[in-house]
């Protein structure tokens, strides 16, 4: 399964890019959830904080919390998933991002897990 | 947790597996939307053992259940079947049920796995001033149904009936795959179909043939989570959602199915007549014309009112249709079809308007 080198993961399965401030799901999390049918996301400029909702990403049959994996403010929101909320699944670490912030503080990226303890958490789950 | 016969065939297939009525049930295989849509274009295999079937036996079997059901079972042909309930005496549901007829004096009512227990139980007291017994074969019985357009050519040459004789909700007792089945032409899902009751150790001899048999036609097999959009987009009630110890049938748009015409006292009668006019809310499908879907619990609002008047019971994001479809109650005379509602979904309102069930009709 797909865990990208240069990301962040939290242990609710989001991504950050340190770099561009994308947020997105893990290809686990996606396998996890199933068929993606609809996709919640905050406006620009809300402040979300590390560890609480930010928005919703539904399947089929089930709603699904979307939780921050740092705090900031977003600074975009990947609108083209309201008509196509399937990319999400299709490329997650890509065209499926869900939104940008701008990281408060961005060594809060250091407590969340780099690509090897993550795919070392999903092997065990 | 019990296991049905088919398990170790259903993780040998990758499902997810989730408990489900005591039982551990695939909930899906290769995804909920490529089954739903593999039972809607082509066919679909369920594993459905958790159903319970319960044999009524005796030279009063028919005027027992005649007075254990809403329905009058006793006039039923030998070889059909019918949707039923089970009522309180109080008028609420206690299950829904398919009522086969297989004898003179033999009937299978088939009640949701959920309520198996309290279904036999009240079969058993209301049976008590009959010639009539109750016997519970639901572990001694695998339940494999084959469903979509392709059921029928996939099936027929497995089996020793001609299935085009076979009419919607009859059933014969056939042989199946090699083994002995009661055959009938029932389904959850919408589409034509078939289920297949057999022993519980030949439950994997029909599935392996049913599967090698109608791989080759697109028949994938499907789990409870396209078990539930499929009954759902059919309009059909589920219990637990729809139908409750607190709805009567009529709240749930199936007075049709109450005979209260039928000679002779049932359970329920005298709380059903008084029912049958005065609802306290009504049933309705609704198709959301804004973003988001309605799940199970949302509150429903008449438009622009501060506080809910009904609740969601069902919804999804229909996969056959493309749009947000959900059931629910509404107050009663309030949900004519076109009528205007509003979902709270998390902290928005979502537009909605009463649409006439089922939301999916098959093309004939």
């Amino acid at each position: 399964m797909e865990v990208p080198e240069k990301l962040r993961y939290s242990v609710e399965h989001e991504w950050i890019d340190g770099d561009t401030g994308a947020v997105g799901i893990t290809a686990f999390a996606v396998e996890q959830i199933g068929d993606i049918v609809y996709v919640e996301l905050p406006a620009v400029g809300t402040a979300i904080e590390a560890g609480k909702p930010f928005g919703v990403i539904e399947s089929v049959k089930a709603v699904s919390e979307l939780f921050a994996p740092a705090s900031g403010k977003v600074t975009a929101a990947n609108t083209a998933l309201a008509d196509a909320p399937e990319t999400v699944a299709a490329d997650c670490y890509g065209a499926g991002w869900l939104v940008k912030i701008a990281i408060t503080n961005p060594a809060d990226l250091n407590t969340l897990k780099d690509a090897a303890a993550y795919r070392a958490m999903i092997a065990n789950s | 947790m019990l296991q049905t016969a088919l398990d170790s065939r259903h993780r040998a297939l990758g499902a997810r597996m989730i408990p489900f009525a005591g039982w551990e049930m695939p909930v899906q295989y290769s995804g909920i939307l490529e089954e739903h849509n593999a039972v809607r274009q082509m066919a679909g295999l369920f594993d459905l053992s958790h159903m319970g079937e319960l044999y009524v036996n005796g030279a009063q079997a028919g005027a027992a259940l005649d007075y254990a059901l809403v329905t009058a079972p006793g006039k039923l042909a030998v070889g059909r079947a019918h949707y039923s309930m089970i009522c309180a005496e109080d008028g609420g549901v206690i299950d829904d049920l398919i009522v086969y007829r297989l004898a003179d004096h033999k009937y299978m009512v088939v009640a949701n796995a959920s309520n198996v227990d309290a279904v036999a139980k009240e079969l058993r007291e209301r049976l008590h001033n009959f010639d009539a017994a109750l016997d519970d074969a639901t572990m001694r019985t695998s339940l494999v149904a084959i469903q979509g357009p392709r059921a029928a050519a996939i099936l027929q040459p497995l089996i020793d009936t001609d299935l085009s004789q076979l009419k919607y909700y009859a059933g014969v007792e056939t042989t199946a795959c090699g083994v002995p089945a009661l055959l009938a032409r029932t389904g959850y899902t919408g589409e034509d179909g078939f289920e297949l009751f057999v022993m519980w150790a030949d439950g994997g001899r029909v599935w392996d043939a049913l599967l090698a048999a109608g791989s080759p036609e697109g028949l994938i097999p499907v789990g409870l989570g396209a078990r539930d959009t499929l009954r759902l987009e059919a309009g059909m009630p589920l219990y637990g959602q729809e139908l409750t110890r607190e709805t009567t049938p009529y709240e749930a748009g199936l007075g049709r199915v109450v005979k209260l015409d039928k000679a002779g006292d049932f359970v329920g009668r005298t709380a059903l007549e008084a029912a049958k006019d005065r609802p306290r809310k009504m049933l309705v499908g609704m198709r959301l014309t804004g973003r988001g879907i309605a799940r199970t619990g949302y509150p429903v609002y008449l438009p622009a009112a501060e506080t809910g008047s009904g609740l969601v019971t069902s919804g999804t994001a229909s996969p056959t249709l493309g749009y947000p479809i959900a059931m629910g109650y509404v107050p009663p005379g309030t949900g004519s079809p076109g009528a205007s509602f509003e979902v709270g979904v998390r902290n928005q309102r979502v537009p909605a308007v009463v649409v006439p069930l089922p939301f999916y009709r098959r093309p004939s």
